[in-house]
């Protein structure tokens, strides 16, 4: 087989990317890793993603898949062999696909707020953040994962967020852990999975990009 | 009854999952909620966002609007919504959040509009139906009744909806120059029967959203 048939263009930061890295982790596809100099898009990415022209991407056979989630559903739908990442039910299908819906769209815009705004909004902006950490973890419950006994498609939604928990504190001043502990249990119980530890970065690491990145940008 | 659905007439979301039911011959109970005053019903089946639509099948309630049509599609068989392919499953995924990421915060934003700023939203819903168009494949024929699927579901409610808009604010969106492709194709999928039979009445949607818009944008 000449030249690679997976090729994941990425950001290694990018919680978004990392879904990706992990569910090719967990099925042990062997992939060739671009990395994207953000914010000096390739023409590759521009040319894989027009609309939207973000990472990740993941091509495949020379046909590009665009956004994080539908990329791990496809990766799931596509590569049957081993470890799959859905329940085989459909209610309990449909309730990974709302979790993980519920993550995209609430978690990164209010970690965001968390890290950018200051005073009495950025107090708020943590309440809020807590607030959603609190429903994931309600979720969660007593289980081992999100949707039972199987780590899954939720469980990558939320997870690859992890690592980027030590930066919220910080630029925060408070501690998840004390907040919700069991969604920090539930991190830390998805982190003994190689595809996990292997897949997020060094949370110092990604501070330390995030100072980098703030300074530059003159913020 | 096994399936009901909770829904509000005029909920674009609660089409979409009434175009699923309906092209699967799926019998179910129509339930109307009161969008000032939801019922305790909608508040038990969907605590977490506390909105339609909301299905329940066999007493399990599940809610969005997408996650509800991929359930709809895996238990009921007939009348397959999303292709068999993985890449295009991918693909239609794909549109349909687009569809969600663009085009719906533009109409909210519409529904709030002022006059002096309509003219550039106008012309930013004309880039996103622009980009729209490009999902659509010219050499396809267009779909009908039997051989409606996900991603026609998710583009014809958006036809639908911008002829509202312009019709409520008086301003062009659907432009022949513009989208000549997307513009053919809504008038002939928005004609079709089981489309036309799961429609809210046009004017009755124009009229709540022009109530809506006057509501938000006048200044007491």
């Amino acid at each position: 087989m000449g030249g690679s048939e997976v090729v994941l263009l990425d950001f290694w930061p990018s919680m978004f990317g990392m879904r990706v890295r992990v569910a090719l982790a967990e099925k042990g596809i062997e992939y060739e890793y671009k990395e994207e100099n953000l914010p000096n898009k390739s023409s590759l990415l521009l040319e894989m993603n027009p609309i939207n022209k973000k990472i990740p991407v993941l091509i495949h056979n020379g046909k590009p898949i665009c956004e994080s989630c539908i990329i791990v559903q496809y990766i799931d739908e596509t590569w049957t062999d081993k470890s799959p990442l859905m329940p085989s039910d459909p209610y309990a299908r449909a309730q990974a696909r709302f979790w993980a819906d519920y993550v995209d769209k609430k978690v990164y815009d209010a970690s965001k707020k968390t890290m950018t705004l200051k005073g009495e909004e950025q107090e708020n902006a943590k309440k809020e953040f807590i607030e959603i950490l609190k429903v994931l973890e309600g979720q969660i419950g007593d289980k081992p994962y999100f949707i039972g006994e199987s780590f899954g498609y939720a469980d990558i939604a939320l997870v690859t967020f992890y690592c980027w928990f030590y930066t919220f504190e910080t630029l925060g001043n408070y501690s998840i852990e004390k907040e919700c502990p069991k969604l920090v249990a539930w991190a830390k119980r998805c982190m003994q999975r190689e595809s996990v530890s292997k897949t997020l970065p060094d949370p110092k690491k990604i501070y330390d990009f995030f100072l980098e990145m703030r300074s530059k940008l003159g913020l | 009854m096994a399936v009901k659905l909770l829904g509000i007439w005029q909920s674009p979301f609660v089409l979409r999952v009434k175009l699923a039911l309906s092209l699967k011959g799926v019998e179910y109970e129509y339930i109307e909620d009161d969008i000032l005053n939801k019922s305790s019903m909608l508040l038990q089946y969907n605590p977490v966002y506390k909105k339609v639509p909301v299905l329940v099948h066999n007493g399990k309630p599940m809610a969005e609007s997408l996650v509800i049509l991929e359930y709809i599609d895996e238990i009921w068989k007939n009348h397959p919504l999303l292709p068999e392919d993985p890449f295009q499953k991918a693909r239609s995924r794909f549109w349909a959040k687009f569809v969600d990421d663009k085009f719906v915060p533009m109409i909210i934003r519409m529904l709030r509009i002022t006059s002096d700023q309509k003219d550039n939203a106008a012309k930013e819903t004309r880039e996103i139906l622009k980009t729209l168009e490009g999902s659509l494949d010219p050499n396809k024929p267009f779909p009908e009744d039997k051989s409606l699927s996900f991603m026609d579901i998710e583009i014809v409610w958006v036809g639908y909806y911008t002829q509202m808009l312009e019709k409520m604010l008086d301003v062009k969106l659907l432009d022949d120059e513009n989208t000549p492709l997307l513009n053919t194709w809504f008038r002939v999928v928005l004609n079709l029967q089981v489309i036309k039979e799961c429609l809210p009445p046009f004017d009755k949607l124009v009229a709540h959203y022009t109530n809506f818009h006057e509501r938000h944008t006048t200044v007491c």
